[in-house]
C-alpha cells in the first residue's frame, strides 16, 4: 500500500429494474488529486457517486476511506467522513439567504439561539480563502446559477469536507463562470482537498484534471493519467468507438428566405427596458444560423417571441411569406415551425408523463394518434418505440418510464426526437447539446446539418463558441438585446467573437 | 414488455395497498376511542355496527348508504377531477349549493321534470366553479382563495333567495325547509325503479347508477382523449402545455368549470333523490358532501373508478355510525374514524413509497435469481 487513497470504492455493483447501472466498478482516489469520472448519459456515473454518498446502497463491493473500510447508509454518514457534494441540480432553499443556506443543518446555537455571527465569520474566511466572492445577505432566489453554485460549495467547505464531489458542474455555467470554476478546483488541490469531477466535457477535464476513470454502460473501462492521454483517447474510451470533433459539412446552398424577423421587440420580464429592441434578420432554407452571445443578452426573449412564447411588442415576424406576428404557439407548430427549449424541465417535457406521451405532445392532435378525441394508444406507443430507437433514447422501461426518472442526457435526446421528427420547415434549437456527452453531441451535430442539407432552415442559439464555430454557416452575435455583428465562420475566429460578445466592439450598418 | 406492465401493475397496487393501509390503521384508532369512550360496549355495540355500516338494518340500511353514496362520488369527481388537473377544487361545497338551488329552483317553481332539474343543477355547479377558474386563468388568483369565499358567497345568496324574510315561495315557513318534492313536485324526483321498495327506503334512486356511470365517463375522459391529455399536461406543468401549443387558460377555465358541474349534478342527485330539503337558516355550515368530496377524492388517490370505492365506504361506516346507540356512543364516532382515515389518507404517499420499496425489494430477489443465467448467455 505505498498509495495514499482517501476513498476505494471496489467491485461496486448496484443493481435497478430491469438496469445494471453500475457493474464491479472500482474507483481509487488519491490524496490532492482532481479525479475525472467520464462517461457517456446514463453510463453510470451518478448512480457510482450516489453510491459513495450513502443515497443508495450497493448490492456488492465496499468502500474505504483512509484504507478503512466504512459503510455509508445516508448523505449523513457521508458527510461525517468528510465526503461533500454539489449536485446537479442545487438543493438550496430559493426564499433563504446564502448565509441561511449554508449554515442550515449545522447551525452554531447556543442555548437554543442561533449564532449567526459565528457562521458569517467563518463564511467570510472561507470565501476569501478560496476567491469565492459571494454575498452572505443575498437571497439565493436573487443570485445568478453560477454563484449558486458558490454557495453549494461554500456549503461543503463549512462543513470541513474533505472530498468534493461536483455532479457535472459546468453544465449550467457560462463560459466565463467555467474558468473561474476550474480555478476554484486549482485552488482546493492546493489546500490537499481531494475532488471527484463528474463530467462528459473533454476539455474540462484535459484542463483540471490529474486522474480520469472512465465508465461505459455501467463497467468501469480504466483509469488514466490526463497527462498521458488525449481527447481522442478519452473519448474513444468512453463512447467505444473515434469521435469526430468537427462536424463533416459541404459549403450551404441558402434558398429561398424562411424565417424574416423585422425590428422585433420584445419586453424583459427582469428589468423595464426591452430584452430584444429592434433585432432583424433572415434565415433561409438550407442554412444554419447562429446567434451568439452570452447568456442574458436576449437571445431566450428572441426565441420566446419567435415562437410565441412570449408576446412581442414591435416588429413583424414573416414565416414563409406569412405574418405570423400575432399567430398561436399551435399555429406557429403546424405550419412547420420545430422548437428544441432552451430549458427542457420547464418547457421541454412533461416530466411526470410517461416518455411516450412525451414523445408526442407536439403532435397527439394529429389524425394518426387520435381518433375522435380519443387517443391510438397503439400508434403512440409505435411511434414512441420508433424515435427511441432510431435516435437512441436510453430509459429503464422504454415507452413506458416516467421521464422524471431519466437521465438529462436522454431526456434532452428525447426532445430532439420529438423536434426532428416532426420534419419542420424551421428547427429552432436553443442550446441543443446542453448536458450531452461528446457521442451524442456529434450525433446531434450530424442530425442538424442532415436538417440544413435537406433543405431545412435552421436557427441555433449556443453559448459554446466550439459549437457555434462548428456548425453554423452565418454567426450573428447578440449583444445587450441588439445583434452587433454579422461573421463568417470561415473567415472569423473566436477571440474576434469573444471582443463582440463582450461589447467591446460592435460592427456598423448590421441592424 | 410483460416486466412492463408488471411494474405498471405494481404502482397501482401499491396505491390500492397504500389506501387500504390508511383505513385499516383508521379503524384501528377508531377502535381504541371506542374503548375509550365506553370500554364495555366497545366491540359489540361500538365497532362491529359501524364494520357493518348499513348492513346492520338490511336492507333499509344499505339502501341508505346507497342513497349518501350517489352525491358523495360526484363531490369527490369534483375534487379528484381538479387534483388529476393540477388544481385544489376546495369550493366543490359552494358548486353543491348552487346545484341544489338550480335543481329546487326548476323543480318548486317551474316544474320541470327531473332530468331537466338535474341538467340545471349541473349548469349552476359549472357556473360557480367557473369564476374561480377565469380568476385563476387570467389574473394568476389561487383557485384555492377564490372557491373558499364562493363557499361562501354561494350559501349566503342561496340562503337569501330562498329564504327571502320568510316569504320565498321556495320556502315551507313550517318545516323551516324547502317544500318537499315528494309533495309538491313529484314530476322532479329521480325514478327509482323499484329502488325504494326493494331497500324499505323513500330516497333510493337510481341515483347510484347515474353517478357510477358519470365516474367512468371521467376516467375515459381523463385517461383516453386528447382532452384529457390536455389537462392533465397543463396540471402537471403549465409551461410544457403552453409550448406545446395547449391553450392553458382554457384548460383552467374548462377543468374548474368541469368540476363544478360535477358537483352541481351531485347536489342534483341527492336533492331530487327527496335525501333531503334546503334549510335556508343554516348559515354557519356549508354542505358537509363537499368536504367530504375531498376525502373521498384523498382516499381513491384521486382515481375517477377508485372514488366510487372509497365513497360507498366512507358512506357505509357513516351510515354504521348512526346505527350506533346513542345511550353508549355518539353518532359522530363514525365521523372520527373517517377523519382519522383520511389523515392517514396524507400519509397515504408514504406508505405507497414504503409499499412499492416492499415489493421491489421482492423483484430485487428475483433479478439476483436470474443472474447466474446470464453468464451462460454470454458463453454461448
Amino acid at each position: 500500500m505505498a498509495e495514499d487513497f482517501v476513498i476505494e470504492m471496489q467491485h461496486i455493483t448496484k443493481e435497478f429494474p430491469g438496469i445494471k447501472a453500475n457493474d464491479d466498478i472500482t474507483l481509487q482516489l488519491r490524496r490532492g488529486e482532481v479525479h475525472a469520472l467520464l462517461g457517456e448519459n446514463g453510463a453510470g456515473k451518478s448512480t457510482l457517486m450516489s453510491v459513495l454518498f450513502g443515497l443508495y446502497q450497493p448490492e456488492k463491493g465496499i468502500i474505504k476511506k483512509d484504507g478503512k473500510e466504512v459503510r455509508i447508509k445516508d448523505p449523513n454518514d457521508a458527510n461525517d467522513l468528510g465526503i461533500g457534494m454539489v449536485h446537479q441540480h442545487f438543493k438550496l432553499v430559493e426564499c433563504f439567504s446564502v448565509l441561511d443556506n449554508i449554515m442550515l443543518g449545522v447551525e452554531p446555537c447556543k442555548g437554543g439561539f442561533l449564532q449567526k455571527d459565528v457562521a458569517r465569520k467563518k463564511v467570510v474566511a472561507l470565501s476569501e480563502k478560496y476567491g469565492l466572492r459571494v454575498d452572505p445577505d443575498a437571497l439565493v432566489s436573487e443570485i445568478s446559477v453560477g454563484m449558486q453554485q458558490r454557495v453549494e460549495i461554500l456549503k461543503m467547505l463549512y462543513r470541513d469536507n474533505e472530498i468534493l464531489i461536483f455532479d457535472e458542474p459546468t453544465a449550467v455555467l457560462t463560459p466565463q463562470e467555467i474558468e473561474e470554476l476550474m480555478e476554484i478546483m486549482r485552488g482546493f488541490k492546493k489546500e490537499g482537498k481531494s475532488i471527484l469531477f463528474i463530467t462528459h466535457k473533454l476539455n474540462e477535464i484535459m484542463e483540471v484534471a490529474d486522474r480520469c476513470t472512465v465508465l461505459r454502460k455501467g463497467k468501469g473501462i480504466g483509469t488514466v493519467n490526463i497527462a498521458d492521454t488525449t481527447k481522442e483517447e478519452l473519448s474513444r474510451m468512453m463512447v467505444g468507438r473515434d469521435v469526430q470533433f468537427e462536424v463533416e459539412k459541404v459549403p450551404a446552398k441558402p434558398g429561398e428566405v424562411v424565417l424574416d424577423i423585422q425590428d422585433m421587440v420584445v419586453p424583459s420580464k427582469v428589468h423595464k427596458n426591452n430584452a430584444v429592441k429592434g433585432v432583424s434578420f433572415q434565415v433561409r432554407q438550407g442554412e444554419i444560423v447562429c446567434l451568439a452571445g452570452i447568456e442574458g443578452n436576449g437571445q431566450t426573449e428572441l426565441i420566446y417571441g419567435l415562437t410565441g412564447l412570449e408576446k412581442i411588442t414591435g416588429g413583424k415576424v414573416l414565416f414563409q411569406g406569412k405574418d405570423i406576428t400575432h399567430a398561436t404557439i399551435r399555429e406557429r407548430s403546424k405550419s412547420g415551425m420545430s422548437h428544441i427549449p432552451e430549458d427542457r424541465h420547464k418547457h421541454g417535457l412533461v416530466l411526470d408523463y410517461t416518455l411516450e406521451k412525451n414523445m408526442v405532445l407536439q403532435r397527439y392532435w394529429e389524425p394518426e394518434f387520435q381518433h375522435n378525441g380519443f387517443i391510438r394508444r397503439d400508434a403512440v406507443r409505435r411511434y414512441s418505440d420508433r424515435l427511441i430507437r432510431e435516435y437512441d433514447v436510453r430509459s429503464s422501461q422504454g415507452s413506458e418510464t416516467i421521464v422524471r426518472g431519466m437521465s438529462g442526457g436522454n431526456q434532452q435526446k428525447a426532445i430532439i426526437a420529438r423536434e426532428i421528427d416532426r420534419d419542420p420547415k424551421l428547427l429552432v434549437a436553443v442550446q441543443p447539446t446542453r448536458g450531452l456527452d461528446v457521442g451524442a453531441i456529434e450525433n446531434v451535430h450530424k442530425q442538424i446539418v442532415a436538417q440544413r442539407d435537406a433543405g431545412k432552415a435552421v436557427l441555433l442559439v449556443s453559448l459554446e463558441l466550439d459549437e457555434v464555430m462548428n456548425l453554423s454557416d452565418r454567426i450573428l452575435v447578440m449583444y445587450e438585446g441588439e445583434i452587433v455583428g454579422e461573421f463568417d465562420p470561415r473567415t472569423t475566429t473566436v477571440q474576434e467573437l469573444g471582443l463582440y460578445m463582450a461589447g467591446a466592439k460592435k460592427q456598423q450598418g448590421v441592424q | 414488455m410483460a416486466k412492463n406492465n408488471f411494474l405498471g401493475l405494481r404502482q397501482k397496487s401499491s396505491g390500492i395497498l397504500a389506501s387500504l393501509l390508511c383505513i385499516l390503521i383508521g379503524l384501528a384508532i377508531g377502535l381504541v376511542a371506542l374503548f375509550i369512550i365506553n370500554f364495555q360496549h366497545a366491540w359489540g355495540d361500538g365497532f362491529i355496527r359501524i364494520i357493518q355500516g348499513g348492513f346492520y338494518d338490511f336492507p333499509y340500511g344499505v339502501g341508505k348508504t346507497l342513497t349518501s353514496a350517489a352525491p358523495l362520488i360526484m363531490t369527490g369527481l369534483s375534487v379528484a377531477f381538479a387534483f388529476k388537473t393540477g388544481l385544489f377544487n376546495i369550493g366543490a361545497a359552494g358548486q353543491y349549493t348552487l346545484g341544489a338551488f338550480g335543481a329546487l329552483y326548476c323543480a318548486l317553481m317551474l316544474g320541470l321534470p327531473w332530468y331537466l332539474c338535474l341538467l340545471a343543477a349541473t349548469l349552476f355547479g359549472a357556473v360557480w366553479g367557473a369564476i374561480p377558474g377565469i380568476f385563476k386563468a387570467y389574473l394568476n388568483i389561487n383557485e384555492v382563495i377564490t372557491s373558499i369565499m364562493f363557499n361562501w358567497i354561494g350559501l349566503y345568496l342561496v340562503n337569501e333567495i330562498v329564504y327571502a324574510r320568510g316569504t320565498g315561495a321556495m320556502y315551507d315557513a313550517h318545516n323551516t325547509r324547502t317544500w318537499k318534492l315528494a309533495t309538491n313536485a313529484p314530476q322532479a324526483l329521480i325514478p327509482s325503479c323499484g329502488m325504494s321498495e326493494l331497500f324499505h327506503t323513500n330516497n333510493t334512486t337510481i341515483a347510484i347508477f347515474l353517478a357510477i356511470v358519470v365516474a367512468i365517463v371521467v376516467w375515459v375522459v381523463l385517461d383516453k382523449t386528447t382532452f384529457g391529455y390536455e389537462l392533465k399536461a397543463v396540471g402537471l406543468n403549465k409551461n410544457a402545455a403552453k409550448y406545446a401549443g395547449i391553450n392553458e387558460k382554457k384548460n383552467i377555465i374548462l377543468s374548474m368549470t368541469i368540476a363544478g358541474a360535477l358537483a352541481g349534478f351531485g347536489a342534483g342527485l341527492f336533492y331530487l333523490s327527496g335525501g333531503g330539503e334546503w334549510n335556508p337558516l343554516n348559515s354557519t355550515s356549508l354542505p358537509a358532501m363537499g368536504f367530504n368530496g375531498i376525502a373521498t377524492a384523498l382516499l381513491a388517490g384521486s382515481h375517477p373508478i377508485g372514488t366510487i370505492f372509497s365513497s360507498l365506504f366512507i358512506s357505509h361506516i357513516t351510515v354504521g355510525g348512526s346505527f350506533l346507540p346513542t345511550k353508549y356512543f355518539p353518532t359522530e364516532i363514525a365521523d372520527l374514524i373517517s377523519g382519522i382515515i383520511i389523515y392517514l389518507c396524507a400519509f397515504s404517499m408514504l406508505f405507497r413509497g414504503r409499499i412499492e420499496k416492499l415489493l421491489l425489494r421482492d423483484q430485487d430477489k428475483t433479478n439476483v435469481n436470474a443472474e447466474p443465467a446470464k453468464p451462460k448467455k454470454e458463453g454461448v
